[in-house]
């Protein structure tokens, strides 16, 4: 196995006195995609906000290309290469579905003040630039074309789902975080998501991970699942033995005979 | 109606004025602003001076306040600012009008700075008192620095020379404001086609998913408050240098909370909003003193209660404007475009 691109090493976190993760780890190769599952509560949320750089945990490392993360700020991470979409939807909203998206490019682009006050030569130049490779590599992948001038409130939420992920995809991640990509989505939309999501992984070279409710797609689409309850990973693995794990048939299904729920006593 | 509208670059795609008919009416409104002076008598250029002085101030204020939503009642002093800056520069120093314009841009724009240093960390009426702190202060130091400002007597200031030329003959001052608004108009117009002004817009829609994309809050909102207040400056160079006297009581917080009212009225973040809402809020009052003075024949007394009714009505017009259209003058403008774009068929 080559070396990961995004590893979590012992990470205990705690708010107070509740131990909300107790020493969870796991490794994402390149290429992969990556799914968190767990009922609510089992801490799949609080993982995320360690890597997306929200909470420092009490224990633990992250690692992004061998790197420790662990104390490095929101918007740095973003610029290492760690793009992530939300839960619920972080659009701006008095935008424009390009202007959105290009937004996603802010990091990687150089314009200065007085340059963009007269729009001439080189800021012009970079502004037509990204344009066309908005327009090229993600408008048309995404399949959003017929959308792109419209302003982001007035669109159904499917739609807003995709202009996010778009936005996200603008930012040039090496590593896509998706929090609940297909959370409240019919099944032609949760499908048309995970045709993008597989798209991505091929065609871009980009790994995913994501978290996500959604036991069929989770179990058609991912490479690896990590399935957390309360606060500790419980199963590692392909779709297949995690499935057939018993301590996930457990915590999904409850014990075969009444009793109290493990942990809750 | 509007067809056949297709782009074969990119370049024609970003475009501000996208189809010959818009760059027709925009030749149109720039001829018809150059012959403007040669036909219209002092009283109309006048007005088109203070109307076009009141567009870069109200540029100003809404890159501030519509685009990065950062409420602002201190836009009059930083014009104050401006002003002062321009009338010592010229009395005390003998600079030439031309230099004191950016001159007391910049020194606007410092003042703004160091006002919105603290902006990072207050947000909405918060920001709003700070600010509203910010006028005071500097109303308070124009008054009372009297060694510089001449305190409430004001600074008379000569006519504007430019290059050795006199610039208060006739019409050439009204150029003069002209190109400075029209500079502006365009500037802030390229600022909303790059990476800035779209993190301007980040900054007020949603700060917190703006700095995962990478934008410095700070950096921005500082941005914001500089180039805000430079507009301002600038225009309070060009109203000292146009009525060639400068007192405290030209920029009061009532100038602040007008430029606050043109904003809303023409379009809290658009641009054309700006310049709606500064023509709006000067023109209507006058307006309104003609309309009534037709009234004055009939009787002698009735003027008496007449002119406080301007006032009412007025204001009136205002709230009419937040029920009834609260995205301003600019929405309107836009709703009757798309009307028209398919005219006379409905689809």
């Amino acid at each position: 196995m080559s070396a990961p691109i995004l590893a979590v090493e012992n990470l205990t976190l705690a708010f107070g006195g509740l131990n909300v993760l107790t020493d969870v780890g796991f490794a994402v190769q390149p290429g992969q995609i990556f799914a968190i599952i767990g009922p609510n509560g089992a801490g799949k949320t609080s993982i995320r906000n360690c890597i997306g750089g929200f909470y420092r945990p009490r224990q633990g490392r992250v690692l992004f290309e061998g790197q420790d993360i662990s104390r490095v700020a929101p918007d740095r991470r973003a610029a290492l290469g760690l793009a992530r979409t939300f839960q619920n939807i972080a659009l701006f909203r008095g935008m424009t579905v390009l202007d959105n998206i290009k937004l996603g490019r802010h990091a990687h682009l150089r314009t200065g003040l007085l340059p963009a006050l007269a729009y001439w030569g080189p800021a012009k130049r970079e502004e037509l630039e990204l344009r066309r490779e908005v327009e090229e590599t993600i408008i048309d992948f995404l399949e959003i074309e017929h959308i792109r001038n419209q302003p982001v409130a007035s669109l159904a939420y499917g739609l807003q789902k995709r202009v996010e992920l778009a936005r996200a995809l603008a930012m040039r991640p090496k590593v896509l975080l998706m929090d609940e990509p297909v959370a409240g989505m019919n099944s032609e939309e949760t499908e048309d998501m995970a045709r993008f999501i597989l798209d991505i992984k091929e065609e871009r070279d980009i790994t995913i991970v994501m978290i996500e409710h959604d036991m069929h797609m989770i179990m058609d689409i991912s490479d690896h699942v990590v399935v957390m309850n309360f606060g500790q990973k419980i199963a590692d693995g392909t779709p297949e033995e995690v499935q057939h794990h018993p301590e996930v048939i457990k915590a999904y299904l409850g014990e075969p005979r009444p009793g109290p729920v493990p942990g809750q006593a | 109606m509007r067809i056949g509208d297709f782009k074969e670059t990119y370049a024609a795609d970003e475009a501000v004025f996208r189809t010959p008919t818009v760059r027709f009416w925009l030749y149109l409104l720039g001829a018809a602003i150059l012959v403007f002076p040669l036909l219209a008598g002092e009283y109309l250029i006048y007005m088109a001076n203070i109307t076009a002085v009141a567009v870069v101030g109200a540029v100003g204020l809404n890159l501030l306040t519509g685009c990065t939503g950062l409420i602002s009642l201190g836009h009059a002093g930083f014009m104050g600012v401006g002003a002062y800056t321009s009338a010592i520069l010229i009395t005390k120093f003998g600079v030439p009008f031309i230099l004191t314009l950016p001159l007391s841009g910049l020194m606007a724009a410092l003042c703004g700075v160091i006002v919105g240093a603290p902006s990072l960390r207050m947000k909405g009426l918060y920001l709003c008192i700070a600010t509203l702190a910010a006028q005071v202060i500097l109303e308070f130091t124009f008054v009372h620095w009297e060694s510089l400002t001449h305190g409430i007597r004001g600074l008379n200031v000569p006519a504007p020379t430019l290059f050795g030329l006199s610039l208060a003959s006739g019409p050439v001052f009204y150029y003069v404001i002209m190109i400075v608004a029209a500079i502006s108009v365009t500037a802030s117009r390229n600022l909303f086609r790059t990476r800035v002004g779209r993190a301007f817009i980040a900054i007020r829609d949603r700060d917190i998913s703006a700095q995962l994309m990478g934008i410095s809050l700070f950096r921005y909102k500082l941005y914001a408050f500089a180039l805000s207040s430079f507009f301002a400056g600038m225009a309070g160079c060009l109203m000292v240098n146009l009525l060639k006297v400068v007192t405290p009581e030209q920029y009061p917080l009532h100038l602040s909370i007008q430029y606050l009212a043109m904003i809303i009225v023409g379009g809290l973040g658009s641009i054309l909003g700006s310049i709606l809402g500064a023509i709006f809020m000067t023109i209507v009052p006058e307006l309104l003193r003609s309309a009534l003075g037709l009234f004055q024949g009939l009787d002698p007394q009735i003027m008496s209660y007449l002119f406080p009714l301007q006032t009412v009505i007025f204001g009136a017009l205002i709230v009419g404007f937040l029920v009834f259209e609260p995205h301003g003058l600019a929405e309107m403008w836009r709703r009757a475009k798309a009307y028209f774009r398919l005219w006379p068929f409905e689809y």
